[in-house]
């Protein structure tokens, strides 16, 4: 039997307390019911004897103390899960809003998941082919892998999420693949541009979507990724599918979570967020992954905007420590009019080395990778020398690392939006690129590599 | 029995706890989950519960064990992985499935596994604490010593032998009182408490690690503490992973603190495949995982550390070396941090407690080299090494502050290093080591006095190196003198075919200490043959071209078994090349 409580005693958005319960548990969910009949939904922060401090999803407008009632329903938020989730379009707390039905579910799932058994995972180790040249070649992504893009704000990120969505696959493997994008607090029109890439290339009717725009809820923003990786979790694990999960954008589900920290007055970490920020993303990012004996995994893209472009903010800060690798999109890269503007040399993919080589990419993989990278680094540095002290203070090899860096940018960085690479398109432009290097300089590729693969120098 | 009264998150406070102790370990709710006792006021006790409180409520129970948080130690922890609190996982795994599922009770040591017990001590012996009464081949790497326990002593009425469960009586054992106690192959110990030894030693040998920058540049002893910090990126676990493969201690505790899943899985699926180069026994047989991954409950992360430690401690008192690993131990200061709020105590700097600083000491201070307790002095050692995440890098914030007060070793990983692809990205300025002066005497009597030698003089180079950059940078390369280039192209040498090492190629991952000695000495040789060279005019650009260069440059990739001749032609090469270009210059 559930109660009805009519003793809301305090309201201040988005916490509510209410008095003299019973029973009532810690993260149960609640619904509050308006006087003109409006559900509202809610959920349990804190108990402490009789009373409850409870946190609501929504609008706290229009609440009236005296009439509105309140139930507990006896479970965490739950999202109703089903293979006909693919193709439908919920808002942020799990409701269809695309016209469609109801969801006949086949569960109700706890949205706040299950910690994995570490020793239940298997390693991400299949590599995915993006068709993105600095991905595909320089900062591998894995199926079961969690590679956030961190962006900033006016740069391409949503272009760049796009693109892989439209172009990755597993070389050799014709599995099923979905798509969950969860829409965080962005606008309409960003929301819509992803919607409108996967309706025009037909991705749309393996895609579920969770939307949360600017002008929703923030509160709801802390449920919307949950509800995301829950039916990605439902997807990849019950229904062995290869799901590929967008969240976008991290950074106002973290103002969103700062928020009801600083409504419940707990002592803030750095600027202002809560001290238990890495937990919490935590919980959301490692739920990407495979598991043993499964055929289904999670891949994970989740996009944030750095704050002032600042990598050590705590939001990307706490990120990086948490997921395998980054991409990073670089300011001055955009305003060369380079397509997409990854920042190469931050970048990172944690899990490529198990992803590439003999079998999975090319035996030259590791090594021309790791070469590419330095020469970047070495003829972005002698390029910095050379806006000081002009072209003559270089020394000959100097010179040709700094030509190598422009090429670099220009042949293998910018590629455009819609060109889609094969790996071995990308390994073959990278050999070209070191073509510009003194042999002597490739020392980070073995001999037999070079004699095999170096193309002839004129 | 208590009942709780309020929960908010993983604290939960009840009432009715009078005849509890604090620290003790209860069971909460009617889930049992698992929680310790922080605080008392009156009869009130606030908790910290190691699992998700998610649908716990006030009215719940609440019931005391009476125990502080303790492991159970003895046979079947090495090749396993445990979580925070000491639970099998694969065994969780096969109870609950995929994910951890909450109050469940596993114990931490197999009930029916048969261990085959071989007696060393005889009925009649007078035995002390850490005396060992039998022996257990626990892996195929490892002899497991199961010893009397501390605090008791007396004479042994019987010893069994044979194929035994952990839980078996193995011995009897009559104290001074002629009061029989029955001994199993378990103790259990409250794991913030340090076990006692006999005394303790100033660490005088180092640990090899087999990283060239580790073992030749910045060592760390055997007994000894060390910090990795660095910003995410920038190889933390990378170094912790080399260093639980290749570091020459019997046995290794990783603990996978906050970090991520798949890092322990990686160490899981690579561990079993890889081989000890010194027995060639694969790596799992040595190694106890601890994993709280960062999406486990928060107050176990707390727990981890000390588990972790209470085990290599078990592991010394046998008379092993063992190395702890915990990375990382930011996450566990921040679960400290959350705990700490949500207990509304006053926070200090950056929202941590006040007494962060005085608990990683005590964490650090447990590491050493100890004589064990037991009347053979068999000596054992632990040493701590932990990483560092400091926000965004920067190594002013409380964490890596508190942790470079206490360690004696300090590896600072850098991302600008990274960024180039130098790996292990330690950068060779900033880091310190300061047993360079007790192992010095090891070094000397191993390799001669060159071994020391050379590593001053390679710091030395690297040194003035960075000045010398600075010039360049404002007014060129061309403003050197031909001495100063070398310096700098020596230096160049230096870091790239000697620190960087890449713990992905086989040749490369691990390299002896010969190796080590070999490859630098090489680099010193050319500068010194260079600098020889330019005292007669020779021009650089020809010294700086030889064709040996190329092949010092590989050299890192020669057979770690079969290096020697290696290096020694390419030192013949080289110095026949710049003879000859010596030579060459001085007809003209």
């Amino acid at each position: 039997m559930i109660k009805e409580y009519k003793t809301i005693r305090e309201i201040a958005s988005p916490l509510m307390i209410v008095e003299h319960v019973e029973g009532v548990t810690y993260d149960e969910l609640g619904e509050i019911e308006l006087p003109d009949g409006e559900l509202r939904r809610c959920k349990v922060l804190e108990v402490e004897g009789d009373r409850a401090v409870v946190q609501l999803f929504e609008a706290a407008q229009g609440i009236n103390l005296a009439e509105s009632k309140v139930r507990f329903l006896g479970h965490p938020q739950q999202l109703a899960v089903s293979g006909d989730m693919l193709g439908r379009v919920f808002n942020g707390m799990g409701m269809p809003i695309d016209g469609g039905p109801d969801i006949l579910a086949d569960d109700h799932k706890d949205i706040n998941g299950l910690p994995m058994n570490p020793a239940a995972r298997a390693y991400p180790a299949e590599f995915i082919q993006t068709g993105v040249s600095t991905i595909d070649g320089l900062n591998t992504l894995v199926r079961g892998q969690k590679l956030p893009i961190f962006s900033g704000s006016g740069l391409p990120h949503a272009a760049l999420a796009a693109q892989i969505a439209r172009q990755a696959r597993v070389l050799g493997d014709n599995e099923t693949f979905a798509v969950v994008f969860a829409a965080i607090g962005i606008t309409f029109e960003e929301s819509e541009y992803f919607i409108n890439d996967f309706r025009r290339t037909g991705a749309i009717d393996r895609t579920v979507v969770f939307s949360n725009l600017a002008n929703d809820p923030a509160v709801e923003r802390i449920a919307t990724p949950r509800m995301a990786l829950t039916a990605a979790e439902y997807l990849a694990f019950e229904k062995d599918m290869q799901v590929l999960v967008i969240l976008t954008d991290i950074t106002n589900y973290a103002e969103a979570l700062r928020e009801v920290s600083a409504a419940k007055k707990e002592v803030p970490g750095r600027r202002g967020y809560p001290g238990y920020l890495y937990t919490d993303l935590a919980t959301l990012y490692e739920r990407a992954g495979r598991r043993q004996g499964k055929k289904g995994s999670i891949t994970m893209i989740p996009i944030l905007t750095m704050p002032e472009d600042d990598k050590t903010h705590p939001i990307p800060d706490l990120t990086g420590y948490i997921t395998e690798g980054q991409i990073i999109l670089s300011r001055e890269l955009h305003r060369k009019g380079i397509v997409p503007p990854v920042d190469v040399l931050p970048s990172l993919s944690r899990l490529k080395d198990k992803g590439i080589g003999v079998g999975k990419t090319r035996e030259d993989h590791a090594g021309t990778m790791n070469q590419l990278f330095a020469a970047y680094s070495r003829g972005k540095d002698a390029k910095e020398l050379m806006t000081i002290l002009g072209e003559a203070a270089l020394s000959d090899d100097d010179k040709l690392f700094a030509k190598f860096a422009d090429e670099f940018e220009k042949r293998y960085v910018s590629q455009g939006n819609t060109t889609n690479r094969s790996i071995e398109e990308t390994l073959n432009i990278g050999w070209e690129l070191l073509s510009i290097l003194p042999r002597r300089e490739l020392k980070r590729i073995k001999p037999e590599f070079i004699e095999k693969y170096l193309p002839e120098t004129k | 029995m208590g009942i709780i009264t309020k929960v908010s998150g993983p604290l939960v406070v009840a009432e009715g706890l009078a005849e509890a102790n604090v620290s003790d370990v209860v069971r909460v709710g009617s889930q049992h989950l698992i929680g310790e006792i922080l605080n008392m006021t009156g009869d009130r006790a606030s908790i910290q519960v190691y699992e998700e409180t998610s649908g716990l409520g006030p009215g719940a129970e609440v019931v005391t064990t009476g125990m502080p948080m303790s492991v159970e130690l003895g046979p079947g922890m090495l090749d396993n992985i445990y979580d925070g609190i000491q639970r099998p996982l694969p065994e969780m795994r096969a109870l609950t499935g995929d994910s951890i599922t909450r109050g469940t009770d596993v114990p931490a040591l197999n009930r029916d596994k048969l261990w085959d017990f071989s007696p060393v001590a005889k009925p009649g012996d007078e035995l002390g604490s850490g005396d060992v009464l039998g022996t257990v081949q626990e892996t195929s790497a490892i002899l497991h010593k199961i010893m009397v326990p501390p605090g008791l002593k007396g004479t042994v009425k019987s010893v069994e032998s044979g194929e035994h469960k952990v839980t078996d009586v193995i011995a009897v054992l009559t104290d001074a009182r002629g009061v029989d106690h029955e001994l199993t192959m378990i103790q259990r110990w409250p794991v913030r408490i340090a076990r006692p030894y006999e005394r303790k030693y100033v660490p005088s040998r180092p640990m090899n690690s087999g990283q060239r920058i580790i073992d030749t540049l910045f060592p760390i002893a055997k007994g000894g503490t060390a910090a990795v910090p660095g910003p995410f990126g920038s190889g933390k676990t990378v170094v912790q992973h080399q260093l639980a493969k290749w570091s020459d201690v019997d046995i290794v505790i990783y603990i996978g603190c906050g970090e991520r899943g798949n890092e322990m899985t990686d160490v899981l699926m690579e561990f079993p495949e890889l081989k000890d180069p010194r027995n060639g026994e694969p790596l799992m047989k040595r190694t106890v995982l601890i994993a709280n991954t960062s999406d486990m409950p928060v107050a176990a992360r707390e727990a981890s550390i000390y588990t972790g430690i209470t085990i290599a401690e078990y592991f010394r008192d046998m008379g092993y070396d063992v190395a702890v690993l915990a990375d990382s131990t930011s996450r566990w200061a921040e679960a400290l941090r959350e705990m700490s709020g949500r207990l509304e105590e006053m926070p200090g700097e950056e929202g941590y407690p006040a007494y962060l600083a005085s608990r990683l000491a005590q964490f650090y201070e447990r590491a050493g080299v100890v004589e064990c307790l037991g009347t053979d002095a068999r000596q054992g050692s632990v040493t701590a090494i932990g990483a560092v995440s400091p926000p965004g890098g920067d190594i002013s914030e409380p964490v890596s502050q508190a942790t470079m007060r206490i360690v004696k070793v300090f590896w600072a990983l850098d991302s600008s290093l990274a960024y180039a692809r130098h790996f292990p990205a330690i950068n060779w300025l900033t880091s310190y080591s300061l047993y360079i002066d007790t192992l010095r005497p090891w070094y000397t009597e191993q390799f001669g006095e060159r071994y020391m030698q050379n590593r001053e003089r390679a710091m030395h180079i690297l040194q003035e190196e960075a000045e010398l950059q600075e010039i360049v940078r404002l007014v060129g390369q061309d403003a050197l003198s031909p001495e100063d280039r070398l310096t700098m192209e020596t230096a160049k040498m230096i870091r790239e075919d000697f620190l960087q090492q890449n713990a992905f190629v086989d040749e490369d991952a691990y390299s002896s200490y010969l190796k080590q000695f070999r490859l630098l000495d090489m680099v010193l040789k050319y500068d010194v043959l260079c600098r020889d060279a330019l005292s007669r005019g020779i021009d650089m650009n020809g010294l700086f071209a030889i064709d040996a260069r190329e092949k010092i440059g590989r050299a890192k990739m020669a057979d770690p078994n079969a290096f020697e001749p290696v290096y020694d032609a390419i030192e013949a090469q080289m110095k026949a090349e710049i003879e000859e270009l010596s030579a060459g210059g001085e007809e003209q």
